[in-house]
């Protein structure tokens, strides 16, 4: 039989995140969520469902758009795992969150975090997106303040912002 | 309620062989976890009943499409994601493909595998009409060695499948022979993105001339399992497409399937619009 964790039940998961090495220990069963929430303090990741409707929690794995609320710990062994925190330079935000900004792409600011990690895969999926693209982009992600126009349009001037043909 | 964790595990096995081992040591006790699109689910609201599983997610030998001049297989983790943009899918398969799009959005379309979806058997499950329909078989593996059976048939009631605790669904192989087929996907819900179905209808026609020579027609979301429509498919053979036929296949999808009332929708609702994409259907082939 596999030996794969401690007799107390937890796992020592060995991964980085935003590029910085990480030892984590917790349940194999947590949620990927709650350990860079709780144990990591990266709380730009939000939770909103808890069930992969409302893409709130929306982070990368090997450069994959997740819900990290359906992804448990001891499937993050050996991953490269990047959230919110990464898409920003240190204090210097991305194109795409300052076109948030700029179109006033956020209200409550809960769903702005996975909706700027849909857009930076989306761009960095499709080289010209036309409006289906941005549509299918953020489907994954539910707004209940802004009606998505302002968000829309904040992927649109991202485009123009990152140089991306549309 | 939320899930207590500590009474879950979630083993990583190194190999293939070392998941097998666990299934055979203690049948029944271990379940596989792919990509946890429905398990995490269940977790978190505190309805996952069972309580031990093993990892797959990493494992390579279940992953990966081959092809041969017969057929396409899919490694069980092949990924929504993967299904869209697989070139020979698009060409040879495209309601897979397509169910592949419907089936939630890309965070999950990156998580969610076929493998997964199978073993899930949900009756409301996208993909499992459209691989009917091509006539997919399944690889079944186990310590004891490996099986291909149907899908049709697998899913036996609801939630109910024909394999043995320690086997593992490994492969889903489609024949390639649905390219002359002409191919009919369409999922109702109630958004185009995320949404579970109301109904989902895949169909495919061969035709001879002016006629349908042979017709497969496969529902979901209006039966305990997935149904193979395969008395309103054979009434369309060696049939032109005309109103008298139409409506004699209208009758015969009405015997076949027995929508219910849900969360998601009605009965009336779902019978009705099941009528009228089998008209659409037999449309859209333009005899």
């Amino acid at each position: 039989m596999p030996e794969a964790f401690e007799t107390d039940g937890k796992a020592t998961v060995r991964c980085t995140v935003n590029g910085r090495e990480a030892k984590l220990t917790g349940f194999p069963m947590a949620r990927l969520l709650d350990v860079l929430r709780e144990e990591l303090r990266l709380t730009g990741t939000k939770e909103g469902c808890g069930e992969g409707e409302c893409g709130a929690c929306s982070v990368f794995i090997n450069g994959k758009l997740v819900n990290s609320c359906l992804v448990p710990l001891a499937q993050v062994e050996d991953a490269s795992v990047v959230t919110i925190e990464g898409v920003a330079n240190g204090e210097q935000l991305s194109s795409i969150q300052e076109a948030f900004i700029e179109t006033g792409g956020a209200q409550c600011g809960i769903c702005t975090p996975g909706m700027v990690m849909a857009a930076v895969n989306l761009l960095e999926r499709v080289s010209a997106p036309d409006e289906n693209d941005i549509r299918k982009g953020l489907a994954g992600n539910l707004c209940r303040c802004t009606g998505y126009i302002k968000i829309f349009e904040a992927v649109v001037r991202a485009c123009e912002a990152t140089g991306v043909k549309r | 309620m939320r899930a207590y964790l500590p009474a879950y595990e979630l083993k990583r096995p190194a190999t293939l062989e070392e998941a097998l081992r666990l299934l055979s040591s203690e049948p029944g006790q271990w379940k596989p976890f792919a990509g946890g699109t429905d398990l995490m689910v269940l977790l978190e609201a505190g309805k996952l009943e069972h309580r031990k599983f093993f990892s797959i997610w990493h494992l390579a030998e279940l992953s990966g499409i081959e092809e041969t001049p017969e057929h396409v297989t899919l490694g069980a983790l092949t990924t929504y994601t993967e299904l869209q943009s697989n070139a020979t899918l698009q060409r040879e398969f495209p309601m897979l493909c397509e169910a592949a799009s419907l089936t939630g959005a890309i965070a999950i379309q990156n998580r969610g595998t076929i493998g997964g979806n199978i073993a899930n058997a949900s009756p409301a499950a996208d993909s499992p009409p459209a691989l009917i329909v091509y006539g997919a078989e399944l690889e079944l593996i186990s310590e004891r060695g490996v099986r291909v059976v149907p899908y049709e048939g697998f899913h036996t009631g609801y939630k109910q499948m024909q394999m043995q605790a320690d086997e593992l669904i490994s492969r889903v192989r489609i024949p390639r022979h649905a390219k002359q087929w002409k191919q009919y996907y369409r999922k109702v819900g109630t958004r185009k993105a995320q949404a579970i179905s109301k109904i989902c209808f895949a169909a495919a026609a061969r035709l001879e001339g002016e006629r349908i020579e042979e017709a497969r027609i496969c529902m979901g979301s209006v039966a305990p399992t997935v149904v193979n429509c395969t008395k309103t498919a054979s009434i369309l053979s060696g049939r032109g497409v005309d109103d008298d036929t139409i409506k004699a296949a209208q009758d015969e999808l009405r015997k076949e399937i027995a929508p219910i009332d849900d969360l998601r929708s009605t009965a009336d609702y779902r019978l009705q619009v099941s009528l009228n994409l089998l008209k659409d259907f037999l449309l859209s082939l333009e005899l």
